[in-house]
């Protein structure tokens, strides 16, 4: 197990810059999930902490190592692919035992490794098939097999879910982070879907445009985004966000609408009001509105309605009936209220 | 009954329609494939029936009064009894074996270059498949030229390297160099096409199975021999099946430039063929030939692909 340091990496293509100036520590033995919509960069940092990038710019240290001239394969880590990269010709067992092999291990370390590693897998019956012999999910385990026999320092997940059905993505995600509570190996997974790294990481870094907008942990991002993009990225469905400005002790709406400020007092500049849509409650007094769509989950209820011009979500956990152009009245939580500069950023 | 008498009718009403569209999709596509298989059966699937036909018949190229005779196997057997076959035979095997390694360890070893990140790598694409889109009959004189005894480029480049210490060579003259030089050409001519094909097979090859393969520690030429080898298995087999076929079927190089010569060393099945049919104008014997050269040419084929299969292609 090792820490991680990235500090000031650059990347770019020819004078194509997609990578800023990044840093983090990631300490020993956690698990961070770096996440962000597609072509933010999360990838190529990534590949780049595998060494299968080169560095523009900046440092990267791994367990105090500096690692930017040395070989993927000196790094002492492991990484799991997006399409799983299972070599086609090889069986499960030679495919987790394929690096070992290279490092000239014996026949019987090999065996014993992969064993091991198959058994903390449930990969016993399959060692001797070929990965297209296998469902999707079972090539999964065999990916993170191979990565885990070979105990390195780090591993490293590119979007491994994401070719997998809704369901066995949830399975495989306890898998992965059962996994990881096993063996505590520091972890970097990169995720473009913000429930995964909401739910497996220790910490997240949300990354746009090849600059990292927040790290914290999941609720700690979710209850205090740092700006507007964090706001909107992290959580389902999206934060509401209303344009606007602070007068006569309430937060007025571009559309005219007042909406009230938040108990803390902070946040006098604010131009941008935000609030989570199970924030939002049905109630006697507050703010009018119109249902436009009811969404029912099962669990809860997705509520779109009109506040003036504006459309808002909202989330209820309680069965009601409502039906479309219903008028109703909703008001958010005073103590969940978030409010941002002009320019996005966190005020309160 | 009476109250499912509707039913039933409304059912029907449905399916008429959805059979008669199915009927009418049907005409469409038999209509729009019709001219292919028309062209294909007249030009391609009856001659090559009508030649196991006429492999069998005393056919002459030019008719003459006497009827043509149905001979059995006779000119099978006239075949067979005839050395010139044998030896074309022998030739074209030869030549399939050199021809072979040669031309697609070229396309192979192009490919692989041409794989490469390189600058200008399409341009270079394109000149090295510029000789398979050239005629051959054009190569053939440029080599022709090229092989000139005692004074052609490539003697005289021979003459300058060893200084003088290697005399010229007759390369289409002589008969230990004839087949050579013949081999030579063709590979040079046709490995363009192997060489496209060896290239969709690597670009076929997922970049991630390299990028894991440099994880798990392996150097270029593990990588090359762990995952670019394997992932080429399959085309592999189709170059292998393809220029097999094509090598057994040589003819335009040693039509234009020895005409089997000299002493029969470039003597081929199908050149063998040609002249039977068209200058002995033995049409039922020639047909004999060709059956044979198919018969030869499938069997080949059949036993690579199931040899190849045995390594899970």
């Amino acid at each position: 197990m090792s820490s991680v340091t990235i500090e000031q990496v650059r990347k770019q293509y020819g004078a194509v810059p997609v990578i800023y100036g990044v840093s983090m520590d990631i300490e020993d033995g956690e698990f961070v999930t770096l996440v962000g919509p597609s072509g933010c960069g999360k990838s190529t940092l990534l590949r780049m902490l595998a060494g299968l990038e080169d560095i523009s710019g900046g440092e990267i240290r791994i367990g105090g190592r500096v690692v930017n001239d040395v070989a993927p394969k000196e790094r002492d880590i492991a990484m799991v692919f997006q399409s799983y990269a299972l070599y086609p010709h090889m069986t499960v067992a030679q495919n987790m035992g394929f690096a070992l092999k290279l490092k000239g291990q014996d026949k019987a370390t090999i065996d014993r490794r992969v064993r091991e590693a198959a058994d903390i897998l449930a990969l016993e019956p399959l060692l001797d098939r070929l990965p297209k012999q296998l469902s999707g999910g079972q090539r999964q385990r065999v990916a993170m097999g191979r990565a885990i026999v070979r105990h390195p320092r780090v591993f490293l997940f590119d979007e491994p879910l994401s070719n997998l059905d809704a369901k066995l993505r949830v399975t495989m995600r306890a898998e992965i982070k059962e996994l990881h509570q096993r063996l505590k190996t520091t972890t970097v997974y990169v995720t473009h879907d913000q429930i995964e790294a909401m739910t497996m990481a220790d910490r997240i870094v949300v990354m746009r445009g090849g600059k990292v907008e927040q790290i914290g942990a999941p609720l700690e991002l979710y209850d205090r985004p740092a700006n507007t993009f964090v706001a909107t990225f992290i959580g389902s469905p999206a934060m509401n966000l209303f344009e606007g400005r602070i007068a006569d002790g309430s937060f007025v709406t571009n559309g005219g609408v007042a909406l009230p400020l938040p108990s803390d007092g902070k946040g006098d500049a604010a131009s941008i009001y935000g609030v989570r849509p199970e924030h939002l409650t049905i109630a006697e007094t507050g703010v009018p509105a119109n249902v436009v769509v009811v969404e029912p989950t099962g669990s809860e209820t997705h509520v779109l309605v009109q506040i003036g011009s504006a459309e808002t979500t909202l989330v209820l956990r309680e069965r009601l009936h409502l039906d479309p152009g219903q008028p109703i009245t909703i008001a958010p939580d005073p103590a969940k209220i978030h409010l941002f500069s002009s320019e996005g950023v966190r005020l309160n | 009954m009476t109250l499912q008498q509707p039913a039933l009718t409304a059912t029907a009403a449905l399916v008429r329609p959805a059979r008669r569209r199915d009927r009418a999709r049907l005409f469409q596509e038999i209509g729009m494939l019709a001219p292919a298989v028309m062209l294909l059966t007249i030009f391609l699937v009856v001659p090559f029936l009508l030649s196991f036909w006429t492999a069998m018949t005393n056919q002459p190229l030019v008719p003459r009064p006497t009827p043509v005779r149905f001979i059995g196997l006779t000119n099978f057997l006239r075949i067979f009894k005839d050395d010139l076959f044998w030896t074309s035979l022998w030739n074209v095997s030869r030549f399939t074996f050199w021809v072979i390694p040669v031309q697609c360890g070229l396309a192979f070893a192009t490919a692989l270059l041409l794989n490469q990140k390189l600058p200008l790598r399409n341009v270079f694409r394109g000149m090295f498949f510029l000789p398979a889109i050239t005629s051959i009959v054009v190569v053939c004189v440029i080599w022709g030229t090229l092989f000139q005894y005692p004074t052609g480029p490539i003697n005289q480049v021979i003459g300058f390297l060893s200084g003088g210490r290697i005399q010229p060579i007759d390369w289409l003259g002589d008969p230990n160099w004839a087949m050579f030089s013949i081999v030579l050409l063709s590979a040079w001519q046709a490995y363009g096409f192997q060489m496209i094909v060896y290239l969709a097979g690597l670009q076929g090859i997922p970049d991630e199975l390299y990028d894991a393969a440099r994880i798990d520690g392996a150097n270029a030429f593990q990588r090359f021999w762990h995952v670019t080898m394997p992932g080429l298995r399959p085309t592999h087999v189709f170059v292998l099946v393809i220029t097999t076929i094509q090598a057994f079927k040589l003819y335009t190089q040693v039509a234009i430039l020895t005409q089997g010569g000299p002493k029969s060393s470039t003597e081929t099945v199908v050149h063998y063929m040609v002249r039977t049919g068209f200058e002995e104008q033995k049409l039922g014997l020639a047909s004999a030939v060709s059956v044979i050269l198919f018969l030869i040419v499938l069997v080949i084929a059949l036993l690579q692909r199931q040899l190849l299969r045995r390594f899970d292609v």
